[in-house]
Parts: C-alpha cells; structure tokens; sequence
C-alpha cells in the first residue's frame, strides 16, 4: 500500500491558489526530493502530505486512509523552521516531546549525544545557534519511529558534519520499510531515488 | 497517552515558560494595578462611593486585563508549534484543557494580587461572610480562562484577531461577572451567596463542554 496517494489535489487560502491538480504516490522505500523555485509550493504540498491541511478538489490519503490524529502520528514532520520553545532548553523541549509521546526520558539523552548536542542540552532554544536549533529539531525524530519523514529545508543551518544526520534518519526511516519526502535547495542528494519538480503550484 | 497526561504536560509548558518569561502576569499585573491607583483619582473624594465601587472595580480590572493574560497565554505557541502538536496526535481537547488551567492558575495569581490593593485603596465594607468572595474569584478565574482560550481558538486564523478577541470575551464575560458582583451584594446584605454561585458553577461548566467539544473542530478549521 502507498504510503501517499494524492490524486487531482488543489489547495488554496482564501481565494489564491497554491497547489493544482496535484497527483503523487509515494510507495515504502521511496525517497523523494521535492524540488522548485521560492513560492512554488512546495512547504505546502509537506503539509499537503502530512495532513495538516485538506485539498478543496481531488483526494489525499496517507496509509490508504483519509488524513487524521493516526495517520499523523505515524508521519514525522521537520517544518521550515523549529518548532522549539524559545524558553525552554533544548533539553526541556525534547522532554516535552517526549512526554507527549509518552516516550522514556533516556531517549532524549540518546538524541541530543546523537546529535551531537549532549554538552548543549541546557540552553535554551532562543540562545542557540540556527544550527543547533535545526540538530534539535531532528532529535525530536529520533525519539519514535516513523513510518514516514517529511523534511522541509532539514539541511538549512547545519554544517556538512550535521548534514549527514539527515541521512542517517532517512535511511532509519527506509530500513525500517518507511518513505520519505524532503525539500532542499541543494544541488545534489546522492539518497534520493526520484526527484519531483514542483512549479507555481504545478508538477512537472 | 492519556488526555490527562497530555493536558498536564501542556499545562506544565506553559507554566514554565510563564515562569522565565513573566510576559502574561507580569506585564499586565502593572496595568491592572495602575487602573486601580487611577480609578480613585478621577472620582470625587467621597469614601463612602469608593467603597461602594470597590468590588465592582475590582471585577472589571479582573476582566479587562485577565483577558489579555489568557490571549498572551494563547499566543506564546507558534502556528509550525500547533503543528506539531497536531503531528503527535495531541488530542485537542487536551491542549484546550492544560492551557485552561494555566491561565486559570495566573488569574489567581492576577486576583490575589489585586485584592488587596482594591481593600486598601477602596476600603469597601468588612463583609461578615468575606471568605465567600475566595470561591467566586476562583469561578471567575476558571471561566474567563475557558471564554478567553476558547475566543482565542476560535480567532486563531483570523486577521483581525487582536480587535475582535477582546470584543467576544467582553459580552460572554457578562454571565460571570453579573452573578459574581451579585454574589459580593448578597454577602454584603447577608442574602445568601447561594443562588449567584450557583449560576456562576452553571455557566462554567457550560463554558467547559462548549470549550472541550469544539476544541477538535476548531482545530481542523484552523
């Protein structure tokens, strides 16, 4: 079964429209790198895939179901900018992650050291760098299994140590017979097996 | 997870960043404070009308200024935060509910700060039955927490939102507000606080139902 099959899916705010006649299907062990120019639609079409918002036309199912709390849960989502609590610590805001997913606090500690975040983990959110914030932003993956990765920009900020970290968390996803979908503005992600160009709201 | 859980673990976010920001008490407690000191001033030096506005005073600087610490509450999360939250699969009612408790918490807090500033500059009557005012400060807490988390739900994606919340939370405060400076008359004049109190419970728990059934539909509206 896909994971995504999004068939004629148009969505717009208000009256402006964003994505037309959108068709996708993404099968386990896909990688797909969403690619376009600025404003082309592509952080939308992530949320599109992850849920978050409805098509007003055509269809979009995750796991062969109507998007909803259970698919979602199964789909982890790195937006285009941490979703950290700028007072927190990186450590608390994990921990509040963790919390919520009822995970075990000796995962946060397995995170952030694989991160490389372990001697960070009491700053906070707002005195941490764009790259530490976007490190702890992928931690927070690695707190539950996925059985699909949507990633918006997951490379903005990190140097190319920590880029492999995006790797590594896409190869996870897929071992454990996931999909994936990101968006980057890289020249090249040796990983991906297809490419999918998205144009003023059009596929091409 | 349980809804329970869920909600504590929001509630307790939202404590803990209250407590290193102090952006929702501590900004508007100065204000409230102020609005009473200025009251007085712009009023005919007559102690006895003083002391009969007193309560009253100090229900309206509760409402004006409770309001803005439930938006400023509500608006301390992030639409990609909310997000997320909807990604884990935080059931929404949960979210309403800890974020409830919180600002009810700070509007405690808001109202035992206020009182004694409204005795010592108002110094409204001894009331025999006093201790009756600290269970209908706790109801008016609890329900301008719901009315002021549900507007602001509701209000969520709306561009004018900052003008129009406060203008919903002022005529659904009114159920509160009237009972409650009804209830401080009936202890005044030993009438029983029964009946305001009464209306008072009622009126909250309709808030709560309304706020925790709409809770889901808000959410996928927004």
């Amino acid at each position: 079964m896909p994971h995504i099959e999004i068939l004629g899916a148009s969505v717009r705010f208000g009256l402006v429209p964003i994505l037309s006649n959108i068709s996708l299907t993404l099968e386990p062990g896909e990688v797909a790198w969403l690619r376009g120019p600025n404003g082309a639609g592509k952080s939308t079409f992530l949320r599109l895939m992850a849920g978050l918002i409805r098509p007003f036309a055509g269809q979009a199912l995750m796991f062969g179901e109507t998007p909803g709390p259970s698919t979602r849960k199964r789909t982890g989502l790195v937006a285009h900018h941490p979703a950290l609590y700028e007072e927190l610590t990186l450590e608390e805001n994990l921990t509040f992650f963790a919390d919520l997913t009822a995970t075990r606090h000796i995962r946060v500690d397995e995170a952030l050291e694989a991160v490389g975040l372990a001697g960070a983990r009491s700053r906070k959110a707002r005195d941490s760098s764009e790259g530490m914030r976007r490190r702890a932003d992928l931690a927070r993956l690695l707190l539950t299994d996925h059985d699909l990765l949507l990633l918006d920009e997951a490379h903005s900020g990190l140097d190319r140590q920590a880029g492999g970290l995006v790797e590594a968390l896409v190869e996870r996803t897929i071992g454990r017979g996931g999909a994936c979908v990101l968006v980057s503005h890289a020249t090249e992600i040796t990983f991906a097996t297809r490419v999918v160009e998205l144009n003023e709201g059009s596929l091409l | 997870m349980t809804f329970r859980r869920q909600a504590l673990v929001i509630l307790r976010r939202d404590l803990r960043i209250e407590g290193r920001t102090g952006e929702a008490l501590l900004i508007t407690l100065p204000f409230g404070l102020a609005a009473l000191f200025l009251i007085p001033l712009a009023l005919p030096l007559d102690t006895a009308l003083l002391s009969r506005i007193g309560p009253g005073m100090f229900w309206a600087v509760t409402l004006l200024f409770g309001m803005f610490i439930t938006f400023r509450q509500s608006a301390g999360e992030s639409p990609a935060q909310h997000e997320q939250l909807r990604m884990l699969g935080v059931d929404p009612a949960a979210r309403y509910t800890g974020r409830v408790i919180a600002s009810t918490l700070l509007l405690i807090v808001f109202e035992l700060v206020l009182a004694p500033t409204t005795i010592l500059l108002f110094a409204p009557e001894p009331l025999d039955g006093w201790l009756w005012i600290v269970p209908l400060g706790v109801l008016v807490a609890i329900g301008l927490a719901l009315i002021g988390t549900l507007v602001s739900d509701m209000t969520a994606s709306l561009r004018g939102r900052s003008t129009l919340a406060p203008l919903l939370v002022a005529p659904l405060s009114i159920p509160l507000l009237v009972p409650a400076a009804q209830g401080l008359e009936s202890i005044r004049t030993n009438n029983g606080i029964l009946v305001p109190a009464m209306f008072m419970v009622l009126v909250v728990l309709a808030l709560a139902v309304i706020g925790v059934m709409t809770a889901q539909p808000l959410e996928e509206t927004t």
